[in-house]
């Protein structure tokens, strides 16, 4: 049995049952998070789908690949928004190099 | 020249043809054990149970299931391999009533409609009776499909109708996806011919509207979202106009259903419908105003309905018995299916309802 249930994103609304305001604050600015502003809420989706790769959460995945697709999203799209994602997170690894390179520089240099 | 990418149930003589084996599956499974509410059970919370008509403002005809495309989530199932065509006798028939309705819109679909030999002479005396709204829904390609059709756009113009019609995408590989190889060039060319005879164009009376419908198992998003996102793409790709896009969900019954269970998504679909359902809709969805007419004359609720051999809950049945009073004191066909009209904004042949 793998530890995460598809089924239970469907339940993500009950955590709002065991803590009724913190519950309900969160999903309330969930919600405005992703209405039109500044950004169209394609534009946020597909930063949304990005994110959830980098975060590797396979419900995010699960339901911003189904929100790309009813906002007409192609995949060639989804795909540039997750490398977008990939290449910051292998970024963000990559730069720590410079620390390594620092070290070695004081320690060695 | 489009090419289908599948064939007709009827064609690969599916168990899922037959409407009595779709009705089935509708109400067993994930209905019948509880876990999902049927949709009489789930209207009854909100009263509005038994589903009513409202005045009856839009006459559906259903000239025949030919095709000359084979789109992977047809509920018609319709093809080229389908023979049920309405005759000229019941096309008679259809147009005393037409000259009678109370109705204002009269909505001719099909198959493709324009592939019944007697449908030029249908419009021509269907128009004739002053309808204000008189809707084809073509599909486009049957435009380009043979030169006896290419003059299809002059003779829309010359009987001021109002063209629908199916463009799942803006982009080649979503649209041939779903309808066919070559679906969405033929589809690009029938749309600059009907804008060269004015159709679709800025304050132009000729009105050409677009159909979208989701390409897989998910539901459509925002109609007001996804019609920008039509028009500013057929605009910078190809110079097309058209005034407006329904944005409908594909209900899960025939080769729509054949594709939901082969591809393992009929139950997450189901709870989508059902997690969407949005009783707001529920008032005003296409069959509290809509009769549909089989090409035998058959009467339905809708052309859902139609498919799924459903025939009105009325001592009028048939078209030659028609009788616009007694059939809006009938109790509305329901089932599994309904889901899909009241998700979200709701669905209908004119797009969102709520």
């Amino acid at each position: 049995m793998s530890y995460y249930d598809p089924k239970d994103l469907r339940k993500f609304g009950d955590i709002t049952e065991w803590s009724e305001e913190l519950g309900t604050k969160f999903f309330d600015y969930y919600g405005k998070v992703f209405e039109e502003g500044a950004l169209t809420a394609r534009e946020k989706s597909l930063i949304a789908l990005a994110v959830a790769h980098t975060e590797q959460c396979p419900y995010c995945i699960d339901a911003y690949t189904k929100d790309g697709l009813q906002r007409g999203v192609t995949k060639e799209e989804m795909m540039e928004a997750v490398h977008v994602g990939a290449a910051i997170k292998s970024g963000a690894s990559l730069v720590h190099g410079v620390m390594m390179m620092n070290k070695v520089n004081k320690l060695d240099g | 020249m489009t090419k289908p990418r599948t064939q007709s149930l009827h064609k690969r003589e599916s168990e899922l043809a037959k409407a009595n084996k779709q009705l089935e599956i509708l109400s067993n499974g994930i209905f019948q054990d509880g876990e999902l509410p049927t949709f009489a059970d789930k209207i009854k919370e909100t009263n509005q149970f038994p589903l009513r008509p409202r005045k009856l403002e839009i006459l559906q005809i259903n000239v025949g299931y030919m095709c000359n495309q084979v789109c992977e989530h047809c509920h018609v199932d319709a093809g080229p391999d389908r023979k049920e065509i309405m005759t000229r006798e019941t096309m008679e028939q259809c147009l005393e009533v037409i000259r009678n309705t109370g109705a204002h819109t009269l909505d001719l679909t099909g198959g493709a409609p324009e592939m019944n030999p007697d449908f030029r002479w249908f419009v021509e005396e269907a128009s004739k009776a002053g309808i204000q709204d008189f809707i084809v829904r073509s599909n486009l390609t049957i435009i380009r499909a043979n030169k006896k059709y290419h003059d299809l756009p002059e003779f829309f113009k010359k009987h001021n109708v109002h063209v629908v019609s199916s463009m799942p995408h803006w982009t080649r590989g979503k649209t041939d996806k779903q309808r066919g190889d070559g679906v969405f060039d033929a589809s690009i060319q029938a749309l600059q011919q009907l804008n060269e005879v004015g159709y679709g164009m800025p304050d132009s009376d000729l009105r050409l509207d677009l159909v979208y419908n989701p390409s897989g198992a998910f539901l459509p998003g925002d109609q007001a979202s996804m019609e920008k996102d039509f028009k500013k793409a057929l605009m910078e790709d190809f110079g097309i106009h058209f005034h407006n896009l329904f944005a409908i969900t594909n209900l899960p019954i025939s080769r729509f259903l054949d594709y939901l269970i082969a591809s393992d998504n009929y139950e997450d679909y189901m709870y989508q419908l059902v997690d969407a359902y949005n009783p707001a809709a529920v008032g005003n969805v296409m069959c509290t105003n809509t009769i549909s007419v089989s090409w035998d004359g058959w009467l339905y609720d809708c052309d859902f309905n139609q498919m799924l051999g459903l025939k009105v809950a009325s001592k009028v049945k048939h078209i030659k018995d028609y009788n616009e009073e007694l059939l809006n004191n009938r109790n509305i066909i329901i089932s599994q299916h309904c889901y899909g009209c009241t998700a979200g904004a709701g669905s209908s042949c004119q797009g969102t309802v709520a």
